[in-house]
């Protein structure tokens, strides 16, 4: 089985066996979708929540919520991948620091990352079967497309299944 | 930001991929921003030696551009637990400031300062952690007061806050405005010797200063080396 790194803004597509990993989300957001049929696996590591934030016409797709994930979806088509039979899964979008009263915009970005991912996948009509955002954690995760289950590892947390 | 620049030899200045007005900037125009590194953690230095009662040397400042990914990497790795203190800074310019350590380095720190035995297995107590809350609050204090004074901008910094945890997690989201304009950012890496390097990990506590990219203009006019510079 080999592993598919996929860094910040970057997304991947593996077949069985293979699994795709992304490490130390923070208020980045890992959006995961699975065929399960075909064992297709596809992960992106979004970091902002819509494309109206870039600055210039000219971005990196795979950064903004709503451009990511249509993209994979795409990508996971091209790889063979059915529509009507994906599900998603998510995680990260934490709150790596407290800084009181000043909760301005840019440090609700992970809350506002995950919805962003929810609504993109709703409109692409993709269900989401489960989920590990919030809080306060990095948060490192593997997708393993034999099974479709994500693994999220978390310092000093036991590991979970999802 | 605009005119011509000059070609610069230095390696891994520029990803093809990307165009961001970032990775074009002079030599020049780094090695100013070094000196802006240099002052801050020159200040940062001072406190931290008064604070400790011993003697802080101030590292080599290191700045250049870098895709994120390989920032993280520079960092030890998105899975490297580090001990960080953020802080946004608003006014004359507008950024991200980062104080980070190794674990390693900041269970040696807190050991000196309150004679505690923090060890790896147990990670850190209360009150090691709010030592190193302090710590990071005092170096980025001293950071901005001498950044507002060589560069005569107001800096107003948030409530400073301490995170202990992957440097993935911690670096993405100080680097989150920036992402807005690309996918590199400048790295200003000032760091402080803590113990003469008989500590463990790099024996170093790092402040980065991660600019909005709007600011770098600002830096430069403040300091009349505003426009290509071919000077």
């Amino acid at each position: 089985m080999a592993t598919i790194r996929v860094g910040i803004a970057e997304s991947g597509v593996v077949l069985n066996p293979n699994s795709v990993s992304t490490l130390g989300l923070g208020s980045c957001v890992g959006v995961t979708l699975y065929d399960e049929r075909r064992k297709i696996g596809g992960m992106v590591h979004v970091m902002l929540p819509s494309t109206e934030l870039a600055k210039g016409a000219d971005f990196n797709r795979s950064k903004f919520a709503d451009s990511a994930v249509p993209d994979l979806l795409q990508q996971m088509i091209r790889s063979g991948a059915d529509q009507r039979r994906l599900v998603a899964k998510l995680a990260g979008g934490a709150q790596m620091f407290n800084l009181g009263g000043e909760a301005d915009s840019l440090l609700k970005i992970g809350a506002r990352n995950v919805a962003a991912c929810k609504q993109a996948l709703a409109l692409l009509r993709i269900p989401i079967v489960a989920e590990d955002t919030g809080g306060s954690w990095g948060r490192t995760v593997e997708l393993f497309s034999e099974s479709g289950i994500l693994e999220v590892r978390a310092i000093g947390k036991t590991k979970t299944q999802i | 930001m605009t005119g011509e620049r000059r070609e610069s030899g230095n390696e891994g200045f520029r990803s093809p991929e990307t165009g961001d007005a970032l990775q074009r900037m002079s030599d020049f125009h780094l090695d100013v921003l070094r000196e802006v590194s240099n002052i801050g953690a020159g200040n940062a230095a001072t406190s931290l030696s008064t604070l400790l009662g011993k003697t802080v040397d101030m590292r080599v400042s290191r700045v250049f551009p870098m895709p994120f990914n390989e920032i993280i990497e520079y960092v030890g790795g998105a899975e490297r637990m580090i001990l960080s203190v953020f802080v946004r800074i608003e006014g004359g310019i507008s950024g991200n400031m980062l104080f980070v350590m190794s674990r390693e380095d900041a269970q040696s720190l807190v050991r000196h300062m309150t004679g505690a035995t923090e060890t790896e297995e147990q990670g850190f107590s209360e009150m090691g952690l709010s030592v190193l809350h302090e710590v990071g609050n005092i170096m980025i204090g001293s950071y901005i007061t001498a950044l507002s004074d060589f560069l005569g901008f107001e800096l107003s910094p948030s409530v400073p806050s301490l995170a202990m945890d992957m440097a993935g997690a911690i670096l993405a989201f100080s680097l989150s405005e920036i992402g807005r304009s690309g996918d590199t950012a400048i790295v200003i890496d000032g760091a402080l010797s803590l113990d003469g390097g008989a500590l463990s990990g790099d024996g170093a506590g790092h402040i980065f200063l991660l600019p909005d990219p709007e600011s770098f203009n600002k830096i430069f006019q403040a300091l009349g080396v505003a426009g290509n510079g071919d000077h």
